[in-house]
């Protein structure tokens, strides 16, 4: 017997426009079978399905975060798949790009089977999307079998984490990773010019004394690897991009007509490297958080569209690896839980429109993966159902991830997913007080 | 046991928690307590009963012996720890050391470590007194307030000095101490090093001028700090090597002489002899660098007593 869910008088967003003041959205086995607006040709609503009333909520094609680190396998005390795909379905996302720089790191279709068939084990929480390293054991000579990857259902290489300094291993992984229909993802940063650096160089890294990440590090790297996607001709997604002068360089190798793409964090819209004063560890991330210049053009590129994803770079560690002095802290934050209440004040900040943010955290992670249309008649029914209005404040210990490493504890939001709909399946549902 | 006086921190990281009266009574203080250095019984009561421990994470002879001679003249206990005699070095944290010290019920807790904000991360966890002895790159109080100590002697007053410091500033602590608190105290602060001993915002951060040759800073300036080069940095391509940096960085007779008539030499110590400065100039009457190590005891009694036993706030200097 068919399975309905019914989700009733949502403002659709991400979808026809006729949705966004209010729509039904019928799931029939988990596939999307129908969305319309409401009272004009609305679906009937089968006898036996489940209605849900979603009067005043947003709904958005789910949410996919395609940079996150779920520590699984070998650092299983940060983040397992339950903790994770939990924290991630809990803040709102429907999949989830995990990174390969595990230990050891995933390079094999074996691994990439193991874990993909583990993350359908897991009861509740969002989808298991997997990357697979460029090289192997990241070593950045050789490449990975990208064919028995894809085969193995990854869905990304990289070697993120760090760059693929040989130039000519990173063209050849762009064309062959192109020919598979695998993304290839780098993590643009010259290593030679920011060893040993703790955060951002400029005034406060002077003030505090500690050795600083130029900007340049990460520029250097983006330019090269742009450069390589435009030679040739193929796609190629950089990671958490931070500077001003990064973005740029983007934006005008888009122009150029390289098939380039990029994602940014929230914590660089809306964090600076003021946020080290005081030598907080949950301020150390890599890349580092910028200057108010830089987070300002990080915007700037969010809104004209040279970014195209707004992914966490979520990094969760334990307590060992953060609470101790700065110079030795891990690097990383996590973001799952975090990331849409911040997207949401982005948009009352900025009058970003919903549309804008439906690309950002769906539509474009979803084409870049190479993933079913969201919100199509047949797609499989991932839907992000927001609450805009919720007022709350943001407790790590009230979240679902194993690591409580971040530098928004405390922050007062207005607005968060309230529901997290998988395969049709309602894998989060927020606890009304 | 009396509260902190008004608006003295509880830690002390560096010299802009601080302000300029603060910084006035601290001198004051110190140039009372260098009295009992001078007496026959070098020793007074104010800190009777009291542990300070000392938590020496890094080699440090000179900074570790200062501060234990002014806690001992102060009659506090102390108690010397070093990375290399204490279980820091078996995978023991940080933060597990510090508790540790902690259940001995210290008074306070001078630390010194290798890492910047390491006194930071510890002052936020311990209910006592913490006393940065130096921290990485990032500040060194008690050297910027006995660089003060010794300026003010010698010129009186340290507002409207010309001070220049000359070396390595981008590693260096005692620079960024010594640029707050001269500052702060109203001097009028120019910088010099060769580009990659200098890093960005110094002018906005520290209020400060900025040279890459030495003689524009040192013309017509009434002091100038030398700072150590730290000969090994060499490897790390920072600089050439110590015979040019001598040769284009360091003080001689020649370029002291670009200095203001009555102009004073300081320096942290020690002194590469023949790389930051020539023998001459080390030995020359102008140069304060033993007095820098006399008055390093007193101000670092005054810290201790200030921070540990505050007078009640309105009271004026000890004069015990």
């Amino acid at each position: 017997m068919a399975r309905h869910l019914s989700l009733k008088g949502a403002r659709i967003q991400g979808g026809p426009p006729e949705l966004e003041r209010g729509g039904d959205i019928l799931i029939t086995d988990g596939l999307i079978a129908a969305a319309a607006p409401c009272g004009g040709g609305a679906p009937e609503c089968p006898e036996g399905a489940e209605v849900v009333d979603c009067t005043g909520l947003l709904a958005f094609p789910g949410f996919i975060d395609m940079h996150v680190h779920l520590r699984t396998p070998g650092q299983e005390h940060k983040e397992d798949l339950d903790s994770g795909l939990a924290a991630a379905a809990a803040g709102g996302f429907t999949s989830v790009l995990a990174m390969p720089n595990t230990s050891p790191p995933v390079d094999t279709a074996a691994q990439v089977g193991d874990l993909l068939a583990r993350s359908l084990r897991v009861r509740g929480g969002a989808r298991l999307l997997q990357s697979a390293c460029l090289t192997r054991d990241r070593g950045g000579e050789s490449l990975c079998e990208y064919f028995e990857l894809k085969e193995a259902g990854a869905s990304a290489v990289t070697d993120d984490g760090g760059w693929v300094a040989d130039g000519a291993v990173m063209r050849r992984a762009i064309d062959y990773a192109a020919v598979c229909g695998l993304l290839p993802l780098t993590h643009p940063e010259d290593p030679t010019l920011s060893r040993g650096g703790l955060m951002h160089e400029g005034r406060i890294s002077t003030r505090l004394g500690l050795r600083g990440i130029p900007p340049q590090a990460e520029e250097s790297a983006i330019y090269r690897d742009c450069a390589l996607s435009l030679l040739t001709g193929n796609p190629l997604h950089v990671c958490h991009v931070s500077t001003a002068e990064g973005a740029d360089l983007i934006r005008r190798f888009k122009a150029l007509g390289a098939r380039v793409s990029c994602e940014t964090a929230p914590h660089y819209l809306f964090l600076t490297h003021e946020r080290v004063l005081g030598f907080d560890s949950h301020a150390k991330m890599n890349p580092p958080l910028r200057t108010e210049r830089d987070r300002e053009a990080m915007r700037a590129a969010l809104l004209d569209g040279t970014v195209d994803a707004i992914a966490t770079d979520h990094a969760p560690h334990s307590s060992l690896e953060k609470e101790v002095e700065f110079t030795d802290a891990a690097f990383g934050i996590t973001g799952l839980e975090t990331a849409v209440p911040l997207a949401l004040r982005l948009v009352r900040e900025t009058g970003m429109p919903l549309r804008l943010l439906a690309s950002l955290m769906s539509l474009n992670p979803s084409r870049l993966l190479g993933l079913p249309e969201p919100l199509k008649p047949g797609s499989p029914a991932d839907l992000t159902l927001v609450d805009p209005d919720l007022e709350w404040t943001y407790r790590a210990g009230e979240g679902f991830s194993k690591s409580r490493n971040t530098p928004f504890e405390g922050w007062e939001f207005t607005g968060r997913a309230v529901m997290t709909v998988v395969g049709g399946e309602i894998r989060y549902r927020l606890a009304r007080g | 046991m009396k509260g902190p006086m008004q608006g003295w921190p509880k830690d002390l990281i560096d010299l802009d928690q601080l302000t300029e009266q603060q910084i006035t009574q601290v001198l004051d203080t110190a140039l009372a307590f260098r009295e009992v250095s001078e007496r026959e019984i070098k020793k007074v009561p104010v800190l009777r009963g009291k542990l300070v421990v000392l938590f020496f994470h890094e080699n440090s002879t000179r900074t570790r012996l200062s501060f234990e001679t002014a806690a001992k003249r102060l009659s506090a206990d102390t108690l010397a720890l070093s990375s290399s005699g204490s279980s820091m070095s078996k995978g023991e944290t940080l933060l597990d050391t510090a508790r540790n010290i902690l259940a001995m019920r210290p008074d306070a807790l001078v630390i010194r470590h290798g890492a910047a904000g390491a006194p930071v991360f510890l002052g936020e966890r311990l209910p006592i007194p913490v006393l940065n002895a130096g921290d990485g790159p990032h500040a060194h109080p008690t050297q910027g307030l006995l660089d003060l100590m010794t300026l003010r002697d010698a010129k009186g007053s340290v507002r409207g000095l010309k001070v220049a410091i000359v070396g390595d500033i981008a590693h260096s602590r005692v620079a960024r101490s010594d640029m707050v608190g001269l500052v702060r105290m109203g001097a009028e602060v120019r910088v010099a090093g060769p580009p990659s001993m200098l890093c960005p915002g110094l002018e906005e951060e520290y209020g400060v001028t900025v040279h890459t040759r030495v003689e524009p800073a040192l013309e017509g300036a009434d002091a100038v700090v030398m700072l150590r080069i730290q000969l090994e940095r060499q490897r790390g391509s920072l600089f050439p090597g110590a015979r040019e940096y001598a040769r284009v960085y360091g003080l001689d007779e020649r370029r002291a002489a670009l200095m203001a008539p009555g102009s004073v030499i300081l320096h942290p110590g020690p002194v590469n002899q023949g790389v930051e400065m020539t023998p001459e100039i080390y030995g020359a009457p102008n140069s304060l660098i033993l007095d820098q190590v006399t008055n390093g005891v007193a101000v670092r009694m005054a810290l201790l007593c200030l921070m540990v036993d505050p007078p009640e706030p309105g009271a004026s200097a000890p004069s015990r």
